[in-house]
């Protein structure tokens, strides 16, 4: 039911990139690579970690569409891929934009709410006691 | 004690997160608002240019329900689950699992409602399989935890500004 297109499905896609992302290590690299492009042994410094152990994490985040590597064979420098990285943050900004809007407009439903009570008079019970649930 | 209007997260234990807000309104009407579809539909995913494709709920034991929303780009975020406990007024317990979830399972969230000197809080505890999978959930800027993204999301920003 989901149209995104881009070949894999969206959901699928989203679990390779959250899962790239769930080690500090691999986020750590990733925000290396947002200030520019670096080889292995570049990205290996930082930490204490072998390049194997770092090329083991790059090939998590290339498989993941994170990253990719440039031409240069020597080098092979790798570089950030943002598209990836946005899908995945619009999907959690809207989570998270989902909660507090939402109870926002709730606050205002409620106000809403009450004013009508009050209007229909103090004869009435409120709300739940009436089991309104199983009627509709 | 919560002040009405700000959310609270807290991770009360290993497989949880816990969302508490208050409103200033009687238990009854906080229940409604949160059990009839009629209600829901008028605040639950209010996102800007977001509008409900569907927003069916039936809230018994065992009943199920399935909310959709369409967002502006025609993409969809739906999420649905089954009634395991409804005791009217006071707490719901359901399982939910969004359509696009990343983690693995589904989840059972419960909702308490209690009220105190006129102000009802709303606590809703979401229970998942893992701590591995609660710990992914937190992780991510929704709950305000994540160390990953802004460095990187700024630079990201910035470039595709500049571009």
């Amino acid at each position: 039911m989901n149209t995104h297109g881009h070949g894999q499905p969206p959901a699928a896609r989203l679990d390779a990139t959250f899962a790239a992302l769930a080690d500090p290590t691999r986020r750590a690299i990733l925000a290396r690579l947002a200030r520019g492009e670096a080889s292995v042994r570049e990205l290996a410094e930082p930490f204490a970690m072998s390049q194997p152990a770092i090329s083991k994490h790059l090939k998590v985040l290339e498989r993941a569409g994170l990253i990719s590597h440039g031409r240069d064979a020597q080098r092979r420098p790798r570089r950030l891929e943002a598209k990836p990285l946005a899908e995945a943050n619009k999907w959690i900004e809207r989570y998270r934009q989902f909660w507090e809007l939402s109870f926002g407009r709730l606050d205002d439903l409620l106000e809403e709410l009450k004013a009508e009570q009050s209007t229909q008079g103090r004869t009435r019970k409120s709300g739940a006691t009436k089991q309104k649930g199983k009627g509709r | 004690m919560t002040n009405v209007g700000a959310l609270q997260i807290t991770t009360p234990s290993e497989r949880e997160i816990r969302f508490e807000r208050a409103f200033s309104a009687p238990r009854p009407l906080v229940y409604d608002a949160y059990t009839r579809p009629e209600l829901v539909k008028r605040w639950l995913g209010a996102m800007p240019g977001w509008s409900w494709a569907v927003c069916e709920m039936d809230v018994r034991v065992g009943g199920a329900y399935r909310w959709v929303w369409k967002g502006p780009d025609g993409s969809e975020m739906g999420m649905g689950g089954t009634y395991r406990e409804v005791v009217p007024g006071e707490r719901i317990v359901n399982t939910e699992k969004f359509d696009q979830a990343w983690y693995e399972g589904e989840a059972v969230a419960t909702v308490v409602f209690s009220e105190r000197a006129g102000k009802t809080t709303v606590t809703t505890s979401i229970l998942y399989v893992s701590k591995e999978v609660r710990d992914g959930v937190l992780e991510s800027p929704a709950a305000g935890g994540m160390e990953m993204g802004y460095q990187v999301l700024d630079a990201l920003l910035a470039s595709e500004s500049a571009s």
